[in-house]
């Protein structure tokens, strides 16, 4: 059985605003592709405020999947739609103390109803724009879809690639295998027939780079620097990352990690990833380092 | 209250002759069978009375036949890799889209590795089609690897027929019979099957101990090798305290086996009548007349599986569900896709599976806990009005799948 959060278990035996809405002047009726769970959720708008008066929910679906709807029905009451709006699937999942990673897709339909019951009431057409795939990451919940997405469009061919990427596989590593499959299936797809050998299954160590040709200036050093990091940052923006130049000695490179960065599990593969660019990009070897490694100044 | 346990197709408690038996070979008895001294004689001593209960309970006709394992898995992969490895000529298994994933999740790398696998297709009942199954036999075919018994809903294939036809035709046949074993009938010798697995933990032995039938003559390779244990067949120290819990457990199955036809049997049949007479918009899965006698598979339409689950946990009982949501994949349960049972159906599926420990008054507190638990979940769901489904359920809520 998952492991559920008490606050999961409460909103599952006693759902908050469960069953029809009859003024409802809003409705939103979306399912999950992943497991088949399906919610309606019904508003009802002030017209002059656009205030949600009162949110209703009917929820085929497992215990998360009530619990969120009963979540999501106690988080808009009050709002107006366009603060209603914001709410993303995480603020529903940490409404609920966190939701197991094979369970986060409930959040996500959660918000997914809101978005459909709000452009109903303003009488829009809502389409959905993402595509769920099978859960291959369980540490990081990241689906097959997204891997294979991110693998095409940035031309990855390792799994140390896709870590980097997307977080699969930076955890207990079960997942590889899996991860391999879809590196191998695109790889083909790239190459064409018979041209494509497997990803190394023990990856060499990269030899050391080639010296430059010529010796970079500090100057030219730390504009190839600022280069590969705003090569990166639009990757680490879009979880809610973000990183910039604290310092250079040497061979030493200090990062100030942002936002969702400081303080994350994968510090050590964003970092580790960076450094990789930055040691293509120099031609030498560098070593990249949270900017809280650098010396206290005398 | 004492919970009541309604989940023996997932696993068995051990019985207490069992785990009486077992105890003096993790003390006195703790020596390696191979050994000369006393200390691994008197443990081979007990490993080959054992091997006489199984034997005893499989109708094989020699003793030699039965393989120690792990577990119901590693038989299923042994038998089947070995067909294939001991057979290079013949590159093709065929099997069916219910079997338990020991044997579709090892179909499915086959099929990567270049191996052709058929997996006959079954009826709404859960039953093969026999005539799709002879027209299969070809001389490319290394195995045809059957379960006896459904795991889901118990429903039984014809295996014994299977076997014969196969044989006929020189083919091996091997079957999962981790779920029959213990409560039909079973008398190889009898029979043309050549590889048989079964799994302690499901009668009441021990987790960690499972079974390879192999008849006699039968080409085998070894999945392990390494020292000579089971005669080379299978390499590894035996697992001495889990075989002799085996073997008590084994005939102790023998001894209740009748009870199993007749009182489990009779407890299964009132519970499911119990529910089925009190809540409407539900119905048992599989081949009602011919499955085991302790499984009763119901499904509850529009409802989900998970969410019955915890509320039957709540008031102590327990189950299990062939929905999505209780497996962390995709999709229902295989086997109620493979039937044709739809979506708002196969979600609400509930297995119950009884013991020779289940009691009356346990069944009968069940049929008065579940019918008020569905209607709870019936008043959340958007495919349910007050008293029945709304109108023409699938149109009145059609939403967006995304």
């Amino acid at each position: 059985m998952w492991e559920y959060s008490d606050k999961v278990r409460e909103h599952f035996f006693n759902p908050r605003n469960s069953g029809p809405l009859e003024e409802a002047n809003g409705i939103g009726d979306v399912g999950s592709i992943q497991c088949g769970d399906a919610l309606r959720l019904m508003l009802k708008v002030e017209p002059e405020t656009e205030i949600i008066l009162d949110a209703h929910f009917q929820t085929f679906g497992c215990g998360s999947a009530i619990a969120s709807s009963s979540a999501l029905t106690e988080i808009v009451k009050g709002m107006t739609l366009d603060q209603a709006l914001e709410v993303s699937n995480q603020n529903i999942a940490d409404y609920l103390d966190g939701l197991p990673p094979e369970k986060m897709h409930c959040s996500v339909m959660g918000r997914e109803a809101l978005q459909a019951a709000i452009a109903n009431y303003r009488g829009e057409e809502w389409s959905d724009d993402h595509e769920e795939g099978a859960l291959i990451c369980k540490c990081f919940a990241i689906d097959a879809v997204m891997i294979e997405d991110v693998v095409k469009a940035n031309n990855l061919n390792t799994v140390e690639e896709v870590t980097f990427y997307t977080k699969a596989g930076g955890g207990c590593a079960a997942c590889h295998e899996g991860i391999e499959e879809i590196l191998a299936k695109v790889m083909s797809e790239r190459a064409g027939p018979g041209e494509v050998s497997p990803p190394p299954a023990c990856p060499a160590t990269p030899e050391a780079p080639k010296p430059p040709t010529k010796k970079l200036s500090i100057v030219e050093k730390i504009a190839k620097i600022q280069e590969v990091l705003e090569s990166v940052r639009p990757m680490l923006q879009r979880d809610h990352g973000d990183v910039e130049l604290a310092d250079v000695q040497g061979k030493k490179i200090y990062v100030h990690l942002k936002g969702a960065c400081s303080g994350c599990m994968m510090e050590a593969a964003t970092l580790g990833g960076i450094q990789q660019k930055m040691i293509e990009a120099l031609g030498e070897l560098v070593q990249v380092l949270p900017s809280s490694h650098m010396p206290v100044e005398a | 209250m004492e919970p009541i346990y309604l989940d023996n197709n997932a696993t068995t408690r051990c019985d207490p002759a069992v785990v009486e038996a077992m105890l003096p070979f993790f003390t006195e008895h703790f020596g390696n069978a191979s050994s000369i001294h006393a200390f691994g004689s008197e443990v081979g001593k007990a490993l080959k009375k054992a091997r006489g209960q199984i034997q005893a309970l499989l109708g094989a006709e020699h003793d030699s036949e039965i393989i120690f394992t792990s577990c119901g898995t590693e038989s299923d992969s042994t038998a089947i890799l070995s067909a294939l490895k001991a057979q290079p000529d013949r590159n093709t298994v065929i099997t069916t889209n219910v079997e338990h994933p020991a044997i579709l999740t090892l179909c499915e790398w086959l099929e990567k590795e270049g191996y052709i696998v058929h997996k006959l297709k079954v009826d709404k009942k859960g039953r093969i089609d026999m005539d799709e199954y002879k027209s299969l036999l070809h001389d490319r075919v290394a195995v045809v690897s059957v379960m006896w018994a459904n795991n889901e809903t118990g429903t039984i294939f014809p295996i014994e027929e299977m076997a014969a036809l196969a044989s006929a035709k020189g083919i091996m046949f091997h079957t999962d019979a981790v779920q029959a074993v213990g409560k039909i009938q079973i008398d190889l010798k009898n029979t043309k099957i050549d590889m048989l697995s079964l799994s302690g933990h499901k009668l009441h032995a021990p987790k960690g101990i499972g079974v390879l039938y192999l008849r006699r003559g039968c080409r085998f390779r070894p999945l392990l090798r390494g020292g000579h244990q089971e005669r080379g067949r299978r390499a590894g120290t035996e697992n001495s305290a889990s075989i002799v819990g085996l073997g008590v457990a084994c005939e102790l199955a023998m001894q209740h086996m009748a009870e199993e036809n007749t009182t489990v049997k009779r407890l299964r049949d009132k519970l499911e009548q119990g529910l089925l007479s009190q809540i409407t918009h539900c119905f048992p899965t599989g081949d009602v007349s011919n499955r085991l006698p302790n499984t009763s598979n119901i499904a509850f339409e529009y409802i989900e599986g998970e969410g019955i689950l915890m509320l039957l946990n709540k008031v102590g009982i327990a189950g299990s569900s062939g929905s999505a949501c209780t497996s962390g994949s995709l999709e229902p349960s295989h086997v109620m896709r493979a039937m044709g049972i739809p979506y708002t159906a196969a979600h609400g599926t509930i297995r119950f599976s009884l013991s020779r420990y289940n009691t009356e008054a346990e069944i009968d507190r069940v049929i008065a806990e579940v019918p008020p638990i569905v209607a709870q979940l019936r008043k959340l769901s958007p495919y349910w009005s007050d008293k029945g489904p709304v109108a023409n359920p699938e149109a009145a809520f059609a939403p967006t799948y995304a």
